[in-house]
C-alpha cells in the first residue's frame, strides 16, 4: 500500500514540478533540477540522521537488537544512493547555471566528503564477523560520521559560497514553485520510508540465512564425530 | 592502575618498539620525501610550489599518517597482543591515549622533517611574526591527526581487507585538518598574502577537531577493539 502511495506522490511530483510549476525567471526550465535535487538531498541527510539514531539505539545496552543495526544498515544504503543523485542532479544544474559541473566551494566538499563517509560505513559493514561485531563497529562508526551532516548544511553559512544559501527558511520561492517542492519532499520522504523497510527485510533475511548456514555446517561437523 | 599511567606505559612501549625497530626512520621517512620530491615532478613550476607548499606538506603528512597507523596496529595484532591487553584488564581508554602519544610523537617528527623538505626543496621561507602559529598548528593538528589514527587503526585492525579499508575511512575524516592546518600554516608563512592574523581561527577548528575525536575515541576505544 505504502508502494502505491509512492508511485502516486512522484505522479504528482512530476506534474507539478515538470508542467505546472513556473519557469524561473533567469533559469527558464532548468531550475526544475530543483525538484529532485533538494528533495534528495534532504532524502540523504534524514538517511543518516536515522543511521545515527539506530546506531545509538543499538549501543545502548537496554534497547540492544539486531534489528537497529539492520535499520541502520538500510538507511545508511539508501542514503549514499540518493546523496549520489543529489551529487549528479547538482553538478548538472551547476553546468546548466555555472557552466561548470563541478566547484570546491564549501557546500560542495562537504558533501563530497559526506558521501565518501558512508561508503566508508557501508564498507565497514561487509568487514566480517559475528552480527554483533559488525553492529557494534558501524554504530560507533556512525554516530562520528553524523556529526559530518550538519557541517554540511551549515557550511553555506560559514565560509566560502558559490552554491544557494537557505532560500526555503528566508522564504525566497514563490507560490507553486514551494508548493511543488514540498511536494517533492514527501514523495521522496514516502519513498525513502518504503525502500528502508524493504532492505532491512532483506538483511533481516540474510542474517538469518547466514545463521542458518552456520548451523548447519555445525551439524555436518559434529555428525562426521559420531559417526 | 589509573589511565594516565596506563597511557604512558603503552607510549613508551610503542616508541620503543619504534626505535628498535627503525621502522619510522628507515621507511616512512624516506617515503614522505619521495612523496614531495613528486610533488616537485607533479607541478613542475617553482612558484606554484611555492605558493602550495604547505598545502603540500600536510598532503605528504596525511599519506605517511595511514602509513605510520597500519605499522602502529600491525605491531598489536601481528602477536595478539592488544587482546593480552584486553584480557589483563588494561583499560581501553589508557591504551588508546598511550597509542595517540607515542603517534603524536612520530607525526611530529616527520612534519618537522617534511617542514624542512619544503624549505629546501619549494623554497618556502619561515617568517619571524609567524613562528608562534606555526608551532601552535603543529600542536594541534598533529594532536588531532593522532586521535583519528589511533581511533580509525582500532576499528580496521585485525580486519581483513584493513590495509585497502583505513585510507577509504580515514581520509574524509582527517580532510578538515588538511583544511585546517594548510590555511593556518599559510598565514603563518604569509604566503598567498596571508598575515598571521587570518591563521588563528583555524586553529579554533583544529583545537575542536582534537578535542571531539580525543573524547570520543578514549570513550569508543573500548567497543572497537573488543572482539
Amino acid at each position: 500500500m505504502l508502494g502505491f502511495a509512492v508511485l502516486a506522490g512522484f505522479a504528482w511530483l512530476v506534474l507539478f514540478g515538470l508542467f505546472l510549476s513556473p519557469n524561473d525567471q533567469t533559469q527558464k526550465t532548468g531550475v526544475r533540477i530543483l525538484y529532485i535535487h533538494v528533495p534528495s538531498a534532504w532524502l540523504a541527510y534524514l538517511a543518516f540522521g536515522v543511521t545515527g539514531i539506530s546506531s545509538a539505539f543499538y549501543l545502548v545496552k537496554r534497547t540492544r537488537s539486531l534489528v537497529w543495526d539492520r535499520i541502520a544498515g538500510a538507511s545508511a544504503e539508501v542514503g549514499v544512493l540518493f546523496m549520489g543523485i543529489t551529487l549528479v542532479s547538482g553538478s548538472l544544474w551547476g553546468r546548466i547555471t555555472w557552466g561548470t559541473f563541478w566547484t570546491w566551494d564549501s557546500r560542495l566538499t562537504t558533501t563530497a566528503f559526506l558521501f565518501v563517509t558512508y561508503i566508508g560505513y557501508l564498507a565497514v559493514r561487509d568487514l566480517g564477523g559475528t552480527h554483533q561485531q559488525r553492529a557494534r563497529r558501524s554504530a560507533v562508526l556512525a554516530l562520528l560520521a553524523v556529526c559530518e551532516v550538519p557541517l554540511v548544511h551549515f557550511s553555506v553559512k560559514w565560509w566560502r559560497p558559490l552554491h544557494q544559501q537557505e532560500s526555503v527558511a528566508d522564504g525566497e520561492l514563490s507560490g507553486l514553485m514551494l508548493f511543488s517542492l514540498f511536494v517533492g519532499l514527501i514523495s521522496f520522504t514516502l519513498l525513502y520510508v518504503w525502500l528502508v523497510m524493504h532492505r532491512q527485510r532483506v538483511l533481516a533475511l540474510n542474517d538469518r540465512a547466514d545463521d542458518r548456514g552456520l548451523d548447519a555446517a555445525l551439524l555436518e561437523r559434529r555428525n562426521e564425530v559420531v559417526r | 592502575m589509573n589511565m594516565w599511567r596506563i597511557a604512558r606505559l603503552v607510549a613508551v612501549k610503542d616508541l620503543r618498539v619504534e626505535w628498535r625497530s627503525r621502522v619510522m626512520t628507515n621507511q616512512v621517512l624516506p617515503f614522505a620525501a619521495l612523496v614531495m620530491v613528486m610533488f616537485a615532478f607533479a607541478l613542475d613550476s617553482d612558484q606554484v610550489l611555492t605558493r602550495v607548499a604547505p598545502g603540500l606538506v600536510w598532503l605528504a603528512t596525511m599519506f605517511s599518517l595511514l602509513v605510520i597507523v597500519q605499522r602502529s596496529f600491525a605491531v598489536e595484532t601481528a602477536d595478539g597482543a592488544l587482546d593480552a591487553l584486553q584480557v589483563a584488564g588494561v583499560r581501553p581508554g589508557g591504551i588508546f591515549l598511550g597509542k595517540s602519544l607515542a603517534l603524536a610523537a612520530q607525526l611530529a617528527a616527520l612534519e618537522l622533517v617534511l617542514l624542512a623538505a619544503a624549505v629546501v626543496l619549494y623554497q618556502t621561507e619561515l617568517l619571524a611574526g609567524g613562528v608562534v602559529l606555526l608551532v601552535t598548528t603543529w600542536v594541534a593538528a598533529t594532536t588531532g591527526l593522532a586521535f583519528v589514527g589511533t581511533l580509525y587503526g582500532g576499528l580496521a585492525a585485525g580486519a581483513k581487507g584493513r590495509e585497502t579499508l583505513l585510507p577509504l575511512l580515514m581520509l574524509p575524516v582527517v580532510a578538515p585538518v588538511l583544511i585546517g592546518a594548510t590555511r593556518a600554516t599559510e598565514a603563518a608563512l604569509g604566503t598567498n598574502d596571508a598575515t598571521p592574523s587570518d591563521g588563528w581561527p583555524w586553529i579554533g577548528l583544529l583545537a575542536l577537531f582534537a578535542v571531539v575525536f580525543g573524547a570520543g575515541g578514549t570513550l569508543a576505544f573500548g567497543s572497537l577493539i573488543d572482539e
